[in-house]
């Protein structure tokens, strides 16, 4: 069985790219280790202040002058990770130190390079969490039994399965599971 | 089969395919920016080793276009990365910045370059590529890593999705354009209401449409969640594309008996001039609702609402008008900013229009649309209220984190410009 706790980050709907990261910082490399580290202390400073970290809001993800948030867990509403193609928004998110982000849908893009590029699990949740769950409490996700566990409330949520993708989340991207499955040749 | 289920098809190497299918498909294009290039670089070098060669050099299409007049370093060395790449992998189509190749905004150049062509698939690591859709291709954005794929292999897996058709029947009202017609599309369905499937557009109201009008309906496609937009071709497309590309091709359509996920028809004559409100292209109004708004700025540019006939219609509206609100035009490439020097409307050219009606012209470049570096050209500033002809107003996007855009089409966005505030373009003509 795996495990993984963290505490919760709760975000509402349409939560879109500018807002994960805004388009000024996206001149840093991503490719560059020490400005990568950029990109963390700049996940999700683009949303607006009374709507971060739900309910209360008003709360920074990262804390000024850090690279790492405390939160591991992202949940958002409906449509996360709208707009803009850029890939710098799940990296920002990774480099914050989150491991997943739970959301009622995501938008194809977003949802797709996070997968691709292996840097958290996107899962989704019928339920609509941030109803439901509060910034700063603990949460559990077991991914084999797909289900989710807030620990402050006692409350369980059902996940739904990977499906499709679950072989490359696995492998833990797109170039690692085309490598298992022999692939990169042209 | 629907037309991208056809393409879809084709460029798996198999007879049919269906909507939730997971194929690997040929790729005829991949095109990145200056945005997304370094990063997909870097994991095509990490992957494919220091030595590695993109698949096919004539492929690939190189289009710096969002950070290019501006000061700051860092998307200075971002532009560095490029031509390091372009003339190491001996890329001929690099348009570079400070070149006499320079092009500006990607998705209109890829059009003008002759890179969109009927029949092909087109990546794009810019999520508006799927603006490449008009041409009756299947045209999509993506990553920094599905793009590296790319380049090393010429291949990429795709979910087939299912196809929302959108029917527009009769000629669209003077005053009303693509723009109206697509934010109206978006503000019914929601910012998901296509999220994973291809939204594709027929009827003699699409018909009508010139190239560039069908470009601004599918440019917004992934406004609404949409995995592209896709219009099949006709004979102003094949027209359009012989005269930019000499490349064969094929004009595949939907075969009458295609299974659409949802047909929505709408009357031409039934739409008006629209704006969508902050903070979604989604929160759509009618823009003779709106006519309290005071604005700071209008901005006439980017993929959406910079393109020539954007720009000319425009100038009809400012032509012997003073604005009353600072506005700023930014032609979409270089090519367009050329043409307001050449284009007139009644003896006059729409440079001087634009500058005679108190206008201010930017280099061409995606400039504001999406705020950038704070030197950027337009960009919002405090909690500036500004109408843009651009295809996103999510917070902060223009700039400021306290700014507000609202969006609509050039002929609105003229006409406000005109008022000083938010104005339907009936009440000006």
């Amino acid at each position: 069985m795996s495990l993984i706790r963290g505490k919760a980050f709760v975000l509402g709907n349409d939560v879109d790219t500018d807002q994960i990261i805004p388009a000024r910082h996206l001149v840093y490399n991503l490719d560059d280790p020490k400005e990568r580290k950029f990109y963390g202390q700049f996940a999700l400073s683009g949303v607006p202040i009374h709507q971060s970290g739900l309910p209360n809001g008003n709360l920074p993800f990262v804390e000024p002058g850090n690279e790492l948030s405390c939160f591991s867990i992202v949940v958002g509403g409906r449509n996360f990770g709208c707009g803009s193609s850029r890939e710098h928004a799940p990296v920002a998110l990774q480099m914050a130190g989150v491991r997943v982000v739970i959301a009622e849908s995501y938008a194809r893009i977003f949802y797709r390079n996070a997968v691709d590029g292996g840097y958290f699990i996107p899962y989704e949740c019928r339920v609509s969490l941030p109803q439901e769950i509060r910034t700063n409490e603990d949460l559990e996700i077991d991914t084999d039994a797909n289900l989710l566990r807030d620990l402050s409330t006692k409350k369980e949520f059902p996940l739904s399965p990977l499906g499709d993708v679950s072989a490359i989340v696995a492998a833990g991207g797109i170039f690692e599971y085309a490598k298992k499955h022999n692939m990169l040749g042209r | 089969m629907t037309l991208t289920e056809k393409i879809i098809a084709e460029h798996a190497g198999r007879p049919s395919v269906r909507p939730g299918e997971n194929v690997w498909i040929r790729v005829d294009v991949l095109m990145t920016h200056d945005v997304c290039g370094p990063g997909t670089i870097g994991i095509f070098k990490n992957q494919f080793g220091a030595d590695a060669k993109v698949w096919d050099p004539f492929k690939v299409a190189l289009i710096p276009d969002h950070y290019i007049f501006t000061k700051d370093r860092h998307a200075m060395r971002n532009l560095e990365i490029l031509r390091a790449f372009a003339k190491e992998q001996r890329l001929p189509y690099m348009y570079d910045a400070d070149s006499p190749w320079y092009k500006g905004v990607c998705h209109v150049a890829l059009a003008e370059e002759g890179f969109t062509v009927p029949g092909q698939t087109l990546f794009g690591t810019d999520s508006h590529t799927c603006t490449a859709g008009a041409f009756g291709e299947f045209a999509t954005g993506i990553g920094n890593t599905d793009a590296a794929f790319i380049m090393g292999t010429g291949r990429i897996w795709v979910k087939v999705p299912e196809t929302l058709r959108f029917i527009l029947e009769g000629t669209l009202p003077d005053f009303v354009t693509a723009k109206d017609v697509i934010l109206r599309i978006i503000g019914d369905i929601g910012a998901d209401g296509a999220t994973y499937r291809a939204m594709e557009f027929e009827g003699d109201g699409i018909r009508t449409m010139d190239m560039e009008e069908r470009m601004t309906l599918c440019n917004m496609a992934i406004e609404a969640g949409g995995k592209n937009g896709i219009i099949a071709a006709d004979e102003k497309t094949v027209a359009f594309v012989k005269a930019h590309t000499d490349k064969a091709f094929t004009t595949p359509a939907s075969d009458p008996d295609a299974a659409f996920a949802g047909t929505v028809k709408y009357r031409a004559r039934d739409l008006e001039p629209v704006v969508a409100k902050p903070f979604s292209p989604a929160n759509v109004a009618p823009a003779r609702s709106l006519k309290d708004v005071k604005l700071d700025q209008c901005y006439i540019g980017s993929c959406t609402g910079g393109k020539l006939e954007d720009l000319k219609a425009a100038a009809r509206v400012l032509a012997g008008g003073r604005v009353r609100t600072r506005t700023v035009v930014v032609p979409a490439t270089v090519s367009v900013a050329h043409a307001l020097s050449i284009e007139q409307i009644r003896g006059r050219t729409l440079k001087r229009i634009f500058e005679d009606a108190g206008a201010k012209i930017g280099p061409p470049s995606c400039a504001a649309c999406l705020g950038g570096p704070p030197d950027t050209f337009g960009r919002l500033n405090g909690s500036e209220v500004c109408l843009s002809t651009t295809n996103r107003n999510f917070p902060g996007r223009m700039g400021s984190p306290d700014s507000q855009t609202y969006l609509a089409s050039p002929l609105t966005v003229a006409a406000s410009a005109l008022k000083g505030r938010i104005t339907d373009p009936r009440d000006v003509l």
